[in-house]
């Protein structure tokens, strides 16, 4: 079976002299629960953006859902995107409609169905994640878990294949978490879908994916199940998974010797 | 040294003057752009009608109660000065033409980039900051067409709708102050009117001037907002610039605009 | 705020727009202007058009009949050319006067018609032969300090006996 996205030899940059992605080699199987983690900055934010077809790839080949996103034109980026769902950090709800109307709007703009039609389905995404009874709500009055749910049920209101999920635990409490983490794998498996989480919340996320992808400066530096990522070797992966200040990432950030800058010493 | 700090200072203005530049070709393949992608505000006008509401319904009280004090200060003014030369029964003739040539357009337009404006601007920049551009993006929707599409729209269309119940308010105002108050005759007050206002050279070109204030502030507020930087303080920068930008926009070209209409018109 | 309710509002505030411009266009404005209905074209030659303008009203005893559509040089007379469009309804003999007169002390200037009592009435395209220029102030300073002058030397003359 064809992965549903395939990388091959990627890289990106905004301006040539300093590259975001290097070398980038990744694939993604059907049905599968892929994570890509890493420290901030290393780039994965970056990399689901080109699997979202928002940023080009400067070197190399990115095929999602079939699609070579460096040729895409935008009909053609606008047909790829109707099969992906993405969930934004915080949700990014319109907050001048409604909880039902945000979630109708995908539903909307895009398939033009009778009135009672409409309102099944939203109510059957809402009752999905659980927050049938908030539909009349208006988004400044959910909290920020709540808020990601809605956003989750907006996101697969046309049954996508592909869900991204761009840091998805940030902030929330343990109950919003154990949450967000039983909806990524049940929503997953019914509805036949592909899920990508980028995030840095490690002993959280290899709970729930099928496989990791590591990355730091740009590059991948470890994949594998999470059972061979917590066996790994490599020290990087293993400061990142044990949380540990000291290791291939320092404590300090560079800075000139620490006699030249006191001040007392100096006397 | 000297020369260096010269030199700085030139790279700095002229770096400053190509970015100005820049960005004014920027927002004008911006404006491009998004008058080619206006189909879907039209074709769904309800929801270029919901932004008439809020550019336009939303000022409507601003603009009357501002439109009803300049007339009637008009009147107080130019009563002063008028009965100097036995001309007090030009009053009308002196609040109308002011209103409609001049302060209906500039004043109303004014008034709708401060109020109208900035709130449009706020509202796209924030969109844009809390990823709602990007969430739309995402979901297969051109935020342009969808969200800033309309709200160009409805600003155009307001501003003349504005600027005229401006000027009427006003001459409404001059009337009370002219009038009733000070006791001109009404008689005069509006025959002398009627003699000095010519429906197309004052009244129509005070309408082209509010249409083309409104298509210059809704351009720069809709365009400071998609351009705002996603942040706090970039939102509320844009803000301020779409408001003084905007009234800027509109002085000097109600200069190009009279130089055209009022003093061109009549060679011999 | 329902979307109901934001279409009455809009409605509404349309409905208020159009009627202001309809106030301003009626009451305030002059829809009488002679662009639309029919017209005739006549000429007439002036030695000095003063601060006369195209678009300036065209009077007989005082109402407007007309409005002046052109003004032109004629090289060869060195005179003015004036061409004035004169509403169909109202028909001049063919010796009518045309003057240059000044609407107040110092107002604006228009094209003044006296009628004469030719029995033949003007047509589209005829020259009015009759017409009076318009006074140019420092014309008439010069002659009134010419006539002070010419009134002041006599007297001169007399102390000298």
């Amino acid at each position: 079976m064809q992965p549903i996205v395939e990388i091959r030899k990627l890289a990106f940059a905004y301006d040539p002299a300093r590259p975001v992605l290097r070398d980038i080699d990744l694939s993604i199987e059907r049905g599968s629960v892929v994570g890509i983690m890493g420290q901030s900055g290393c780039g994965k934010t970056t990399l689901l953006r080109v699997i979202m077809g928002a940023l080009r790839p400067t070197a190399g080949e990115a095929r999602v859902l079939g699609h070579n996103t460096r040729k895409l034109d935008t009909a053609g980026l606008y047909a790829m995107r109707r099969k992906m769902g993405m969930l934004f950090q915080f949700g990014a709800l319109f907050t001048d409609m409604s909880v039902y109307e945000n979630v109708a709007f995908p539903l909307r703009e895009h398939a033009n169905l009778p009135d009672d039609l409409l309102n099944d389905l939203v109510m059957m995404k809402l009752q999905a994640v659980g927050l049938r009874g908030a539909a009349h709500l208006a988004p400044t009055e959910l909290s920020g878990g709540m808020a990601r749910r809605v956003a989750l049920a907006r996101s697969i209101a046309l049954d996508p294949s592909l869900i991204l999920y761009d840091e998805p635990f940030t902030g929330l409490d343990p109950i919003s978490f154990g949450v967000i983490v039983r909806l990524i794998r049940n929503l997953n498996d019914s509805l036949g879908a592909t899920s990508v989480i980028v995030t840095h919340d490690v002993q959280e996320a290899l709970g729930v994916v099928d496989y990791v992808y590591f990355m730091a400066a740009g590059r991948i530096i470890a994949q594998g199940t999470p059972a061979e990522i917590r066996a790994s070797g490599e020290p990087f992966v293993r400061q990142f998974v044990n949380g540990s200040s000291e290791g291939p990432v320092p404590f300090h950030y560079p800075a000139p010797g620490y006699d030249a800058d006191l001040e007392l010493a100096a006397h | 040294m000297r020369v260096a700090d010269l030199r700085a200072r030139l790279e700095r203005l002229g770096s400053g003057v190509s970015s100005h530049v820049w960005r004014l070709g920027f927002a004008s393949r911006f404006l491009g752009y998004l008058v080619l992608h206006s189909g879907t505000a039209l074709r769904r006008f309800r929801l270029t009608v919901a932004e008439i509401y809020f550019a336009g319904v939303l000022s409507l009280i601003i603009i009357l109660v501002s439109g009803l004090f300049v007339g009637m200060v008009l009147a107080l003014q130019g009563y002063e000065t008028l009965q100097r030369f036995g001309a007090s029964e030009s009053l009308g003739v002196l609040v109308a033409l002011s209103l409609v040539r001049e302060l209906g357009p500039v004043v109303a337009g004014l008034l709708f980039a401060s109020r109208a404006g900035s709130a449009i601007t706020a509202e796209i920049g924030l969109m844009k900051a809390t990823e709602q551009l990007s969430a739309m993006e995402m979901m297969a929707v051109d935020p342009i067409a969808r969200v800033v599409a309309p709200r160009f729209w409805g600003g155009v269309l307001s501003m003349p709708l504005l600027a005229a119940l401006f000027s009427a308010m006003g001459i409404f105002g001059g009337y009370i102050v002219g009038v009733q108050l000070i006791g001109v005759d009404p008689g005069a007050f509006w025959s002398q009117m009627q003699a000095a206002v010519d429906l197309r050279n004052d009244i129509l070109n005070g309408v082209i001037k509010s249409v083309v204030f409104g298509i210059a502030v809704t351009w720069i507020a809709v365009f400071e907002g998609y351009d705002a930087p996603p942040t706090a303080e970039g939102v509320s920068r844009a803000t301020t610039r779409t408001v003084v930008t905007s009234s800027l926009a509109i002085l000097a070209l109600d200069f190009v605009l009279t130089a055209l209409m009022f003093t061109g018109g009549n060679h011999q | 705020m329902n979307r109901s309710a934001i279409d009455l509002w809009v409605g509404t505030f349309v409905v208020a727009a159009i009627a202001a411009l309809l106030f301003l266009a009626l009451k305030v404005g002059n829809l009488a202007s002679f662009s639309s209905s029919q017209v005739y074209q006549v000429q007439a030659k002036f030695g000095n058009i003063g601060g006369l303008k195209v678009r300036a009203p065209v009077k007989s005893a005082g109402v407007v009949i007309g409005r002046v559509a052109d003004i032109r040089f004629d090289n060869e007379t060195y005179e003015a050319i004036v061409t004035i469009n004169l509403g169909y309804e109202y028909q001049f003999p063919r010796d009518t006067t045309a003057k240059i007169l000044t609407s107040g002390i110092l107002g604006e200037q228009y094209v003044g018609l006296e009628a004469g009592g030719d029995g033949v009435m003007l047509k589209n395209g005829d020259r009015l032969r009759l017409t009076q220029s318009a006074v140019v102030l420092e014309n008439l300073i010069s002659q009134f300090l010419f006539n002070k002058a010419a009134e002041g030397k006599p007297e001169a003359k007399e102390p000298a006996k």
